[in-house]
């Protein structure tokens, strides 16, 4: 692994009245990773990016903003539906020159992503979405995260035995005042977004055909939040998605299988270089 | 103005299945309603209402109500529903509509249409209570609790408009949008009734109450006594800082007292009682009493540090040594009256004298005795002191 790539940059993305920190490692195609309900915090250990994470930047050049409404500053008066998250990374993409963009979203990111790729993907190489959320299917239970406490959030979405005692006993820890912040501020920002309906958007379905470039639908088996009939709709639904499901997983399938996420992922954009 | 007091009552769902109950984790939400008796819930109605008529009658200078919602703690989803049928069954006393959750309503001026009607009916005895509602009413509605706060003042703005504009107007909010706002009645009360705040403690609840434009008599509810004096004296001060000097009337306090012959009987016979309220009927978990965004970053941090009590349990011995509960012989609970209102100088004592699985007999007894022993002896003396 060519660990001296990998060194972070940070940098400021000013727009829109917001300033959201931005983190970039890694070298090659650019990817836009856009992080779930739990903010960016979460996944990175200081200066140390997840396993996921790593392991996708041997491969490319992984981009990866905090949403607004995320991390240290209030929500932007603007910000009001998933929409306008989706139009912001629109523009992100625009403002930055990026161009053949693999874009990949981990649930409310991967929400984030759709409503993106039904609007424009003409600055798209792929999508790839996990655990999304974004519709919702009669008669698919769901539970109710907003009800979970902490501690449940994660027993309910990590399987691996040895990870959910790790990071149950790192929340026992005391955090600091700013972490919690952090956390709150995410979750607020979350029900903002997806309180009522809860954590969907009633037309985006009607939508999903507009979806033109290559989309791989990466979903775990033991998915509580967005069970895995979930992934299978998103696969049926969006016209060229290739569905695959890691076993072993729950809703965090990036934390639970981290290698064999991030290698889909990687397999899937050399797949489509060939 | 002389102390006033006020007969509370939450109205709980007193025929509750204790040990069914203890199956769940709470009493909120959804504790299964097949729990509930429909001719325990008549019997209720008529025992509670009947209180409220005994209350003015025993010279109680006002009755409260409050809204909750998919709960056993409380059978008043509708406060209207009970503050009208007490505008026409009581005479004197005040109806304090304690409050109306108005966030949770689509368009808030049907609220402002009740309350209007409630007052005009009663002959200009109501007093408007506004609140956001708690946590829960957020998971019953799905009313999002993110949004809640800009809801509350937009739907405040527009009721106070609507009840002051003498010609038809246009509202152009941001959550709300009316074209015609033309009221039909208005408040029988000029330009409209007194209001008050209820909250748990928020600074930013103190500091929109205190602000010279509204001057909202802020009442700390449920809380144990250092925590009411904390907060009353920030309203105070807030009022200070605003200029003006805050009267007793601006400040209220809700608690529960249970008065018997002796200190001894009075913490024995409300024990049970006050536990099953506590622990049974009020507590709730965290997520469901404080759902994201629902209160400030900072106020959610805050909460979070204080409120382990309303997530945990609490005996009736500890609620009497916090002053979460006045427990005791008529002239203990009178002197810890007078003491506290010495101390934190609040002009209305709002008190629950049924709560929880309290039997019929208890909540007479303690009904009187309160009335008889403790308020009226109180209420002449000032009035003898006023003659002076």
């Amino acid at each position: 692994m060519a660990k001296s790539k990998q060194i972070l940059e940070r940098s400021k993305f000013t727009w829109m009245d917001c300033s959201s920190e931005v983190v970039e490692f890694g070298e090659g195609p650019a990817l836009l990773y856009l992080h779930g309900a739990g903010g960016a915090g979460p996944l990175f250990d200081g200066e140390k990016p997840a396993a996921f994470l790593e392991q996708l930047a041997t491969r490319f050049r992984v981009i990866l903003p905090e949403h607004p409404g995320f991390g240290d500053i209030d929500r932007p008066e603007w910000l009001r539906s998933i929409h306008d998250l989706a139009y912001y990374y629109l523009d992100f993409i625009e403002q930055r020159g990026l161009r053949d963009v693999h874009l990949v979203g981990s649930s409310l990111g991967g929400w984030i992503a759709l409503e993106m790729a039904v609007r424009n993907t003409s600055a798209l190489a792929s999508l790839c979405i996990s655990g999304a959320a974004g519709i919702r299917l009669e008669g698919v239970q769901r539970a109710d995260i907003f009800l979970w406490s902490r501690e449940e959030f994660i027993q309910n979405c990590i399987v691996n035995d040895a990870k959910r005692e790790q990071m149950l006993s790192a929340l026992a820890e005391n955090i600091s005042p700013e972490r919690q912040a952090r956390v709150l501020r995410a979750w607020e920002t979350t029900a903002l977004l997806g309180w009522n309906p809860r954590m969907h958007d009633p037309q985006l379905k009607y939508w999903l055909h507009r979806i033109n470039v290559p989309t791989l639908v990466v979903w775990a088996d033991q998915d509580r939040v967005t069970p895995l009939a979930y992934g299978e709709a998103f696969a049926r639904m969006i016209p060229v998605a290739k569905l695959t499901v890691l076993a072993e997983a729950g809703h965090l399938t990036h934390i639970d299988q981290p290698i064999r996420f991030a290698d889909a992922v990687a397999t899937f954009a050399q797949e489509l270089a060939a | 103005m002389s102390l006033q007091f006020y007969y509370f009552n939450l109205m709980p769902y007193a025929a509750l299945d204790l040990e069914e109950r203890k199956k769940y984790q709470t009493a909120w939400l959804n504790l299964p309603s097949r729990l509930y008796d429909r001719e325990d819930g008549r019997a209720l109605y008529a025992r509670w209402i009947g209180d409220y008529i005994k209350a003015d009658a025993l010279g109680f200078d006002g009755v409260g109500v409050n809204e909750h919602h998919q709960t056993a703690y409380g059978m008043m989803p509708s406060p209207i529903v009970i503050a009208s049928i007490l505008a026409r069954e009581t005479k004197r006393a005040k109806i304090c509509i304690l409050g109306s959750a108005i966030p949770l309503r689509e368009n808030p001026l049907t609220l402002a249409e009740e309350h209007a009607m409630i007052d005009t009916i009663s002959g200009g005895r109501l007093i408007t209570g506004f609140v956001r509602g708690i946590g829960a009413e957020y998971h019953v509605f799905g009313a999002n609790p993110a949004l809640s706060h800009e809801r509350f003042h937009e739907a405040h703005d527009l009721i106070i408009k609507a009840w002051t504009s003498d010609e038809p107007f246009a509202w152009e909010g941001k959550h709300y949008e009316f074209q015609y706002v033309n009221l039909w009645p208005k408040p029988y009360q000029r330009p409209y009734p007194k209001i008050f705040i209820p909250s748990q403690g928020s600074k930013e609840t103190i500091d929109w109450a205190a602000h010279p434009s509204r001057r909202y008599t802020y009442c700390q509810t449920f809380s144990p006594m250092v925590v009411v004096k904390k907060y009353l004296d920030m309203y105070k001060e807030t009022a200070a800082a605003f200029g003006y000097e805050c009267p007793p009337e601006q400040l209220a306090w809700s608690t529960m007292t249970y008065v018997a012959e002796t200190d001894e009987q009075a913490v024995r016979e409300v024990k049970p009682h006050f536990e099953n309220f506590r622990n049974y009927f009020l507590k709730m978990p965290m997520p469901m009493l404080m759902p994201p965004g629902y209160s400030s970053v900072s106020s959610m941090m805050s909460i979070m540090k204080a409120k382990g009590n309303i997530t945990g349990d609490m005996t009736a011995e500890q609620a009497v040594d916090l002053g979460f509960l006045i427990a005791g012989s008529p002239q203990t609970v009178r002197q810890r009256i007078e003491e506290s209102q010495k101390l934190m100088g609040y002009g209305h004592f709002m008190t629950q004298i049924a709560f929880g699985t309290m039997p019929k007999e208890l909540s007479d007894k303690n009904l009187t005795l309160f009335a008889t022993e403790v308020m009226q002896p109180m209420q002449n003396q000032s009035r003898a002191a006023v003659a002076a």
